[in-house]
């Protein structure tokens, strides 16, 4: 393996999208949770909601600004690295991403503002709906580029100019609703709002274990038992639909995910394996005669490929693939059983009693994390070797650019994320762990505002009080 | 009647970089200006005035590079191979100086409070710079052959391209200075005066070496404005000619407005932002004019470089209804935040 300007243009765009990937899915989730909070607060004038609502804005701000500036980063990635790419699917990538930009980039990043600063300026339900204003911008940015990701994958209504090879679309509506893109918005969706309850629920048990019990910290670890236990299943459905739809239109993605070597009537499922000397990789344990009811829409008295149909060079890099995918199930599943544990303790009464469970909820914190990234691991390079999948080669996409200067950005972007991730977990995780208020009845004992601070106005002072001091 | 798609496009594309540069430029120059804050409450003051706005204002950045891409994608694919070192230099910077807007807050340390500190001025002059250094790299032209970028990675760096971005450095910090003019008082004020003042004659040295310049880097552009060695051209001069004199007549009233003693004259605190917004529109218009119609300077014009026609009107329908809409929210979230900041407002964590 030769480290080109290709290969090195590769790991930057995996480096950063990865890296990026992180804070839309945690911000998509966490504006959700928000607009919820507040909402709650609106309707029913619990002081609860309200102080969640001012609690998690903070890390809200910390995670919407480092998802800003790595999505500006990662758009001009198109132009930079993979011009030709750019230059050959601009006519259809671009209008998408250009509604993304028109209809979802300045409703969140201006409303940001309001929600941010406007706490005193505006009113209660103005307020409120900005937050909201945050929050569908978010999804609707989610909307748009898992369209044009979906395109890339499964292309449809679209054509190739002969002379230039550049594609045109023939249908917008088939543009933008691929195949492949209802299932696979709704995994996303639901991923994000999972991922944000994995990070709650870590940040709730935190302040179990040490001691830091108030009612905020109840509620909050209550709403994300609810929500993981909620949403858990049905993920595992909307997975499992996006996975049918691979296997009708990427035979070569399902069978490296699978592990399917050879083509065969019935297939199996493997739990778990290690690399082995043959061709196709892996050895392990597999639960045989899976598939009739795992692709039960598969044209029946067919085989169901392996990677033995296709030819070496039309099929994606198996480990990655492979190992993404089990890791990916492997994460979900932990989180359905904090999220059901959780459940179970709320019912018998002992979500706040320090336990086991909790020293498991906390690590459990990164797993959406380690779920997002490994699934868009196992769309992204089970794409492979393609850009646009059957119609546009990665190795013809690139940039007429050296490999010294890949190099040198790649680096830059490794050191710049590395300072910036590290600042930014720590100042969030302060925020998260140190909870709410030092009174354990959840009564606030003493006024802590920082005078002429926008939330100094708040009508309750004492309420926020703890909210308002900045990070100590 | 079939519309020109490509110039409507051309002509939107450019009001969005007019947009990025007058809203982000002064967001900038503030950056910029922290560097001479005299204490932590004068720096927090001078971010009060930008913080609810400025990821806002960065977004008409991605309309620059996501517009160039959807309306223009043969033009993208050559521009930004060619700037890949500015680029990736001012993405940097615009990461730390970004996230330098909330880590400042929350840095405990000494140390790493001045760490971000300096990321937060510091990424504001990179970026500055290298949007300047890519402007220039822009108007000297970029070298292409068979329909791709075939330069070398440091053709963007000449004298030419150095005027030029330390022209929009000055510039910004113009913006910012009168910005500050606008949202603060007193002492911070009275300094902020001062600087708009001394940024203001410098923009006007650089604006003069810049154009002049301009006229002598292609015949193409010393043609259009009339100009050659031997002769002026006062037929085509003339009808161009109130382009760079409203420039000037902006320069001179914004020097006027900031020498004014305070409180003695008629001059409101909104003024010299306007003005300073008026001198980079002409200057702005200036350079459309000098490159008009071509959008990779001298070789691919709109037309030549534009996406498919139903790419273009599906995109346009879009940007018909949304443009509109973000105008009026992105304004009302200004009035919103309207008037002089106090001491302590902004800290929202």
């Amino acid at each position: 393996m030769e480290f080109d300007a290709l290969l090195l243009s590769r790991i930057q765009f995996a480096f950063v999208i990865a890296f990026h990937i992180m804070f839309p899915a945690f911000t998509i989730g966490l504006a959700a949770f928000l607009a919820v909070c507040e909402g709650l607060w609106l309707k029913t004038g619990n002081e609860v909601f309200k102080r969640l609502y001012l609690h998690w804005v903070k890390i809200f701000a910390l995670a919407f600004a480092m998802g800003v500036v790595t999505g500006v980063a990662m758009s001009y990635q198109f132009g930079t690295n993979w011009s030709v790419f750019s230059e050959l699917t601009g006519s259809i990538m671009g209008p998408l991403l250009g509604y993304e930009v028109l209809t979802a980039f300045f409703l969140e990043a201006t409303f940001l503002g309001v929600m941010l600063f406007g706490w005193n300026k505006v009113g209660r339900k103005l307020h409120f709906v900005a937050t909201c204003a945050v929050a569908v911008g978010t999804t609707i940015s989610a909307f748009w580029i898992l369209s044009a990701n979906s395109w890339m994958q499964t292309p449809d209504g679209y054509a190739v100019d002969p002379v230039t090879g550049a594609f045109y679309a023939t249908d917008w509506m088939k543009v933008v609703f691929t195949p492949s893109f209802p299932t696979r918005l709704v995994h996303m969706l639901l991923a994000a709002y999972i991922t944000t309850a994995a990070v709650v629920m870590a940040a709730g048990a935190w302040q179990v274990i040490n001691g830091r019990i108030t009612t905020p910290t109840r509620w909050q670890m209550r709403m994300a038992a609810g929500t993981l236990t909620l949403l858990m299943p049905l993920q595992i459905i909307a997975g499992h639909q996006s996975g049918e739809v691979a296997h009708q239109y990427q035979p070569a993605k399902i069978a490296a995910a699978e592990g399917w070597c050879e083509s065969a009537p019935v297939q199996g499922t493997m739990l778990i394996a290690w690399p082995s000397d043959t061709e196709c990789g892996h050895t392990g344990i597999t639960i045989p005669g899976t598939s009739p009811y795992l692709f039960a829409n598969a044209p029946k008295g067919e085989d169901l490929k392996g990677l033995d149909a296709f030819a070496p060079e039309d099929t994606p890099p198996l480990w990655l693939v492979f190992y993404g995918f089990r890791i990916m199930v492997g994460a979900g599943l932990v989180m359905l059983g904090i999220g059901v544990w959780g459940c179970f303790l709320w019912w018998r009464g002992g979500l706040d009693k320090k336990g086991l469970f909790h020293w498991l909820a906390v690590p459990s914190g990164a797993l959406g994390f380690v779920a997002v990234i490994t699934g868009w691991i196992v769309a992204e390079v089970g794409r492979q070797p393609y850009t646009v999948y059957g119609a546009l080669r990665t190795v013809d996409s690139v940039s007429p650019v050296s490999t010294a200067q890949v190099a040198t950005s790649l680096l830059v972007f490794m050191v710049t994320y590395a300072i910036i991730f590290t600042a930014g977990t720590v100042y969030m995780a302060r925020i998260a762990t140190r909870g709410f208020d030092d009174d354990p009845m959840g009564k606030p004992t003493r006024e802590r505002r920082a005078p002429g601070s926008p939330l100094g106005a708040v009508d309750d002072p004492a309420e926020t009080g703890e909210d308002i001091v900045a990070a100590d | 009647m079939a519309l020109d798609l490509p110039l409507i496009w051309g002509f939107i594309l450019a009001v969005g970089v007019f947009m990025y540069v007058l809203l982000d430029g002064f967001d900038l120059g503030i950056g910029m200006l922290t560097f001479v804050a005299r204490s932590d409450e004068e720096r927090n003051m001078m971010t009060a005035t930008i913080e609810p706005v400025w990821d806002g204002n960065e977004t008409w950045l991605i309309i620059g590079g996501g517009g160039l891409f959807a309306a223009f994608p043969t033009a993208y694919a050559i521009i930004m191979p060619a700037f890949y070192l500015p680029v990736l230099i001012m993405l940097a910077a615009l990461i730390f100086r970004g996230v330098a807007f909330e880590f400042r807050h929350k840095a405990v340390r000494p140390t790493t409070q001045k760490f971000w500190n300096g990321a937060f001025f510091g990424g504001s002059a990179i970026a500055a710079l290298s949007q300047g250094l890519m402007l220039g790299g822009m108007i000297q032209g970029i070298t292409v052959e068979g329909g791709a970028f075939a330069g070398g990675a440091f053709d963007w760096l000449t004298p030419f391209s150095v005027l030029v971005g330390i022209s929009v450095i000055i510039g910004y910090l113009m913006l910012g200075a009168c910005w500050l003019v606008l949202k603060t008082e007193g002492e911070l004020f009275q300094r902020a005066r001062k600087w708009a003042r001394t940024a203001l004659a410098g923009v006007a040295i650089c604006f003069l070496a810049v154009s002049l310049a301009t006229l002598a880097i292609d015949p193409s552009v010393g043609e259009r404005w009339g100009f050659s060695m031997t002769h002026i051209d006062f037929a085509r001069l003339l009808p161009l000619s109130p382009v760079p004199l409203a420039g000037m007549f902006f320069c001179a009233w914004l020097w006027r407005d900031l020498s004014m003693p305070t409180g003695q004259g008629d001059a409101p605190d909104w003024r010299p932002y306007l003005l300073a917004v008026g001198i980079f529109l002409s200057g702005y218009i200036g350079l459309g004019l000098s490159l008009y119609p071509y959008i990779v300077p001298f070789e691919f014009t709109i037309w030549e470089a534009a996406a498919r026609e139903n790419s273009l009107s599906f995109l346009l329908v879009g940007a018909a209804i949304m443009l509109p809409i973000i105008l009026l929210y992105t304004a009302y979230v200004y009035s919103l935040f309207w008037g002089k900041v106090k001491p302590g407002d902004g800290y929202h964590a």
